[in-house]
């Protein structure tokens, strides 16, 4: 029975913080709490509301699905391409290796406060390169249409661990594959769709998940940098969900808003699952 | 015939050649647009407000100011802010490393009845959106009068850290041979001494991953001390930078300094650990 003893830290772990709270926000969510009061149970009220009358609510969802559509698939994309060039057989590979990496070790705040300066109109980085080129002068996330975008663009910057995933599952394609492909004379094209793609799908699937999961619960961002302005334009779903729990301190109505996110992203998660069984290719493992 | 063959060889080569000038040439780009953030905000950290806000901007500092430095960290108690960061750090990834520890090896060299389902449920909370146990959460510590307290930061990673720690530690656990706990067990020893005199001494590459993980994590955390910690003389630097912002607003100069110096500590641990980093990422993502 020491296996028990071993996990007993870590399972009483998951029944305080995770598989309690859980229960623990459900029941929340059917509740009209203000901190200071006490609950007072409102059935389906707090949906209710959410669901018919709340603009914000549909505002902020809006905005992070924009977000994960545009953060998601371009973040992924990134990532593939750098593993695939870091995958060259190139002897510089542990300099640009950690290069790429670098920006994914820089804590959110500080990259925050960087992209702010440098996302600065009059005085900024990207203004400074752009304009000389001939660009108008952008305002990035201080416009309505343009924050969104410039968001994106920042979490481009912070790669790494997808790209080391990805690196991974590359220098496991077996060598011999390749060469099949070029005795029946394929090209560079042809090793990528047939081969590459097809064996890193697993990766893929692991990174697509985690990824959707990330982008949706963005928050220290437009926290810091925006707050959710201009016009609620960048008004993340979670950065909504916080200032109604702990700013306007409405716990039930924050849980329950908690509770549409999570029936959302697990939604998301297994519609990519069910859809994996057509795409993910599990080989000789 | 044979010079054919010869120039078809040639040009086979020099297409390799072709090929390796533009890898290198996308990699040389790709670090451009990967490091030219970091200059930009290394030189605007030692630069004048009054060069800073020039057009067309300037890329070298004249002068160098680096009292930007000084005046950035005493304008805001910094070191205070470091020390509150360190007290909440240095216990969380202890518990992290050992409650993790503890349970990789329950799950991964232990045999006890249900044993992979109770570990195939803890992994589902990988996936859990954290948005859903935060408010539940910081009830129980208000509950128990705890928020405004470092108690809730801490105490968790003392309940095994993180699935993602196990998960790690697990998947290395079982890389190693199992006649090494045969053997041991053989000779009298009882799981705790196998584990600490086994598997620990030759796990040290993964609980050193585990270390440099669960600090960076600390470090950067900023969403947990914001909700948790409520009187300024207790923040960390992660929320000593975010009230900068409001305090200084177009004081760029030493708003970067001090991101710089935010930034500086992982950068340095990366630099001489990051081979961790890439091993423990490539462990968890290739068989999971």
């Amino acid at each position: 029975m020491w296996g028990i003893l071993f996990v007993a830290p870590a399972v009483l772990g998951f029944v305080l913080w995770q598989l309690g709270p859980i229960i623990g926000s459900l029941f929340i969510a059917f509740t009209d709490w203000r901190l200071a009061g006490t609950p007072q149970w409102i059935g389906a009220g707090n949906f209710e509301k959410i669901l018919a009358e709340d603009r914000l609510f549909r505002k902020s969802l809006g905005v992070t699905v924009y977000y994960s559509l545009g953060s998601v698939p371009l973040r992924m994309l990134v990532a593939f391409a750098l593993a695939v060039l870091l995958n060259q057989k190139i002897r510089a590979l542990p300099v640009f290796r950690t290069i790429f990496y670098l920006p994914s070790i820089v804590p959110v705040i500080a990259s925050s406060m960087l992209w702010l300066w440098l996302f600065n109109p009059d005085f900024g980085l990207l203004n400074s390169i752009l304009r000389p080129l001939g660009f108008p002068k952008l305002q990035w996330i201080y416009a309505s249409d343009s924050v969104i975008p410039a968001l994106i663009l920042m979490s481009l910057w912070d790669i790494g661990p997808m790209m080391i995933i990805f690196l991974a599952a590359l220098q496991g394609v077996p060598r011999q594959l390749y060469e099949a492909v070029e005795i029946d004379g394929g090209n560079a094209w042809h090793r990528m769709r047939h081969i590459t793609v097809p064996i890193v799908t697993p990766a893929i699937l692991f990174n697509l998940i985690l990824s959707i999961i990330v982008a949706m619960q963005t928050f220290t961002q437009a926290y810091v940098m925006t707050d959710g302005g201009p016009n609620n334009n960048s008004l993340l779903y979670v950065l909504y969900l916080y200032r109604k729990a702990f700013e306007q301190s409405q716990m039930g109505y924050a849980s329950a808003l908690a509770w549409v996110l999570f029936i959302i992203i697990a939604g998301l998660s297994l519609f990519v699952f069910r859809s994996s069984s057509r795409w993910v290719y599990y080989g000789g493992r | 015939m044979k010079t054919g063959a010869r120039s078809s060889r040639l040009g086979r080569t020099a297409r390799r050649r072709l090929g390796k000038a533009v890898v290198y040439l996308l990699c040389a780009l790709g670090s451009v647009l990967m490091l030219i953030p970091l200059a930009w905000l290394v030189r605007s950290s030692v630069m004048s407000l009054g060069q800073i806000f020039t057009f067309p901007p300037e890329w070298i500092p004249s002068p160098w100011r680096w009292e930007n430095y000084p005046q950035a960290l005493t304008s805001i108690p910094f070191f205070r802010y470091f020390v509150n960061t360190l007290v909440i750090l240095v216990p969380s990834v202890l518990g992290t490393v050992i409650t993790s520890t503890l349970a990789a090896y329950g799950f991964s060299r232990l045999q006890w009845p249900g044993r992979d389902i109770v570990f195939g449920i803890l992994l589902t909370t990988l996936m859990l959106p954290y948005a859903v146990t935060l408010i539940p959460t910081f009830l129980l510590w208000a509950s128990l009068g705890l928020v405004g307290t470092y108690w809730p930061l801490i105490v968790p990673h003392f309940f095994g850290g993180g699935i993602f720690y196990i998960f790690l530690l697990r998947q290395f656990f079982m890389t190693l041979p199992k006649e090494l706990d045969e053997a041991a067990i053989i000779d009298g020893a009882s799981p705790p001494q196998v584990l600490w005199y086994v598997i620990v001494p030759l796990s040290r590459p993964a609980l050193i991953t585990v270390v440099i993980f669960a600090t960076l994590f600390e470090w950067n955390d900023f969403l947990e001390p914001l909700i948790y910690i409520n009187r300024s003389s207790q923040h960390t630097l992660a929320l000593g930078l975010a009230e900068f912002t409001g305090l200084y607003t177009s004081q760029w100069h030493l708003l970067m300094a001090a991101s710089t110096v935010v930034i500086l500590p992982v950068l340095v641990l990366f630099f001489f650990a990051q081979r961790y980093f890439i091993e423990g990422i490539a462990l968890t993502g290739t068989k999971g």
